[in-house]
Parts: C-alpha cells; sequence; structure tokens
C-alpha cells in the first residue's frame, strides 16, 4: 500500500515535469524540469528493485548530460520568441498524435491474448543477491564485448565532440612544437665571412 | 505492489508526452534533442520493468548500454548543436535549408 503511495506520488511528479518540459517558454526551464525527470525516474526504478541504475541515471543524467544540456543553454543566446512562433500551429498535431500513442501501448499492454500478465509483481529477488553484482556478472562475462564497443563509443564521441566545436582563431600566436623540435643549427646561425673593417 | 501494467503505462504515457513534445517544439533544436533524452528514458521504463518482472537481468544490460549511446549522442547533438550557432546565428529547424539542393 505504502509502495502504490509512493509509486503515484513520484508517478504524478514525472508526469508534470514531462509537461513542464514540453511547453515551458524558457529552454532554462525545460532543462530544469528534464533533471526532475530524471531524479524521479530514479526513484522509481529504486522502488521496483533497479538500484544499480537508478544511481547510474543519477550520476550520468543529472551529474554530465544535463549540466552540458544548460552549458550548451547558457552558451547559446536564443531568441525564444521567435523560435516559438509556431508553438500552437501543430498543438492539435501533437494532441492527436499522443492520443493514438497511448491508445496503442495500453491496448497492448492490456490485450490478454499476447500471453502478458500485467497484473503480477516483480520478480521474487534472491536473498542474499545484489543487483549490482547480478549486473557486473552480465556485463563482464556475457557481455564482455559489448562493454568494450560501447567504451569505444564513447571515446569516438569525446573526439567528435572536441573536433567538432574546436575553432582556430585567426591572429593567435602559437607554438609549433614539432617545428620547433626539428630545427637545426644550420637554419638558425649564418656565418658571414667579410673582410677586416679598416680603422679610420 | 506495483504491477508490471503500473509501469509500462507510466512509460507509455511518457513516451506519447515526448512524441507531443517533438511535434510541439518542431522548431527549437534544443528541445527537440531533450524531448529524444525523453523518449529514451520511456524505452528505459519498459526494459528495466520487463527485466525486473521476468527476472533476468540481461534487460537492465540493455539500459546500461542505452545510457552509453544516449551519452554519446547528446555531446555529439550538442557539439552540432553550437557550431550550427555559430554559423547561423540561430537554431530554428526551418531556417537548416541549405542542404535542400
Amino acid at each position: 500500500m505504502f509502495v502504490e503511495v509512493l509509486f503515484y506520488a513520484f508517478a504524478a511528479v514525472l508526469m508534470a515535469a514531462g509537461v513542464t518540459v514540453i511547453t515551458s517558454r524558457n529552454p532554462v526551464y525545460s532543462a530544469l524540469s528534464l533533471v526532475v525527470c530524471f531524479v524521479t525516474s530514479a526513484a522509481l526504478w529504486l522502488l521496483i528493485e533497479a538500484e544499480f541504475l537508478a544511481i547510474v541515471l543519477v550520476l550520468v543524467y543529472v551529474g554530465a548530460v544535463m549540466v552540458l544540456f544548460l552549458f550548451v543553454v547558457m552558451m547559446l543566446n536564443i531568441d525564444v520568441e521567435k523560435v516559438r512562433s509556431g508553438f500552437t500551429r501543430h498543438a492539435w498535431l501533437g494532441v492527436v498524435v499522443t492520443l493514438v500513442v497511448i491508445a496503442e501501448i495500453v491496448g497492448v499492454i492490456y490485450a490478454r491474448r499476447l500471453g502478458i500478465d500485467a497484473t503480477r509483481g516483480a520478480a521474487p529477488l534472491v536473498p542474499g543477491s545484489s543487483n549490482t553484482a547480478e549486473l557486473g556478472v552480465a556485463l563482464f562475462t556475457r557481455y564482455a564485448y559489448p562493454v568494450e564497443l560501447a567504451a569505444m563509443l564513447l571515446l569516438v564521441a569525446i573526439v567528435a565532440a572536441i573536433a567538432l566545436t574546436m575553432r582556430k582563431r585567426r591572429g593567435l600566436k602559437v607554438q609549433n612544437i614539432s617545428a620547433q623540435v626539428a630545427v637545426r643549427a644550420s637554419e638558425r646561425v649564418r656565418i658571414v665571412k667579410m673582410d677586416a673593417e679598416r680603422r679610420s | 505492489m506495483i504491477t508490471l501494467g503500473h509501469m509500462l503505462t507510466l512509460s507509455a504515457l511518457l513516451f506519447a508526452l515526448s512524441v507531443a513534445g517533438i511535434f510541439i517544439n518542431r522548431k527549437n533544436v534544443l528541445l527537440l534533442l531533450m524531448c529524444i533524452e525523453l523518449l529514451l528514458l520511456a524505452v528505459n521504463f519498459n526494459f528495466v520493468a520487463f527485466s525486473r518482472y521476468l527476472g533476468q537481468i540481461d534487460g537492465q544490460v540493455f539500459v546500461f548500454f542505452i545510457l552509453t549511446v544516449a551519452a554519446a549522442e547528446s555531446a555529439i547533438g550538442l557539439a552540432i548543436l553550437v557550431v550550427l550557432f555559430r554559423e547561423r546565428k540561430s537554431i530554428n529547424v526551418e531556417e537548416l535549408n541549405r542542404l535542400r539542393g
């Protein structure tokens, strides 16, 4: 009973924050509402005993991705009013698509013929088992190669993001290290032979 | 007791909400990226719910990978957005028509 009350409370906060994300006039408020979405989702995942992913969601999303979003919002000076001028023109389309998607997914969930028993509770946990340990065993045995690929993907993402946003300013004085190292004495010192000057 | 139906319905609502967000904020690339993050969160809800209710850990491993890919995607997306804003002084989708041919 208490768990259900918690579930409905977090779900209500999640939905309210989601509505704020898509309707807010200011992108900063949207980003902050998205942070609230992620935190409440982490709480909901804790409620169904997926602890490790809940913590990872807070660390990765709230700690890294949303901070990145907020930085970008601050760096770009967006003219909000001009961007939002077509807000209500497509709103009816959004509402129609939303209702269709909700109807489809809820229909799938509660269709009895698909063999999904949507009314049962979570699978019972083995006493003494740890979600983090189970996930770690799965990640580093059966999913070892995908983990390596994911690490590679993150590296590519880092390199791509830096390569995209780095800009060279004109007139900036920088050292060319390889040219400095490759220089020889004969290129720098010029020995000139000339006659001795007569003392006057 | 939180049933599978509870989680799946919540995830469906979240998914539909973010699809609506994509239709409503069709001009602002930044909000489109945020809506995509919300979509991925809804998908992750499904994975976690089925993983817990079927008693298999593999669903949570998939959530892990989706989180990784989503982080990489948002990093590159935001980098492209910054470059775009530097070039065009605008993030309006309707002004991005240079590749029309």
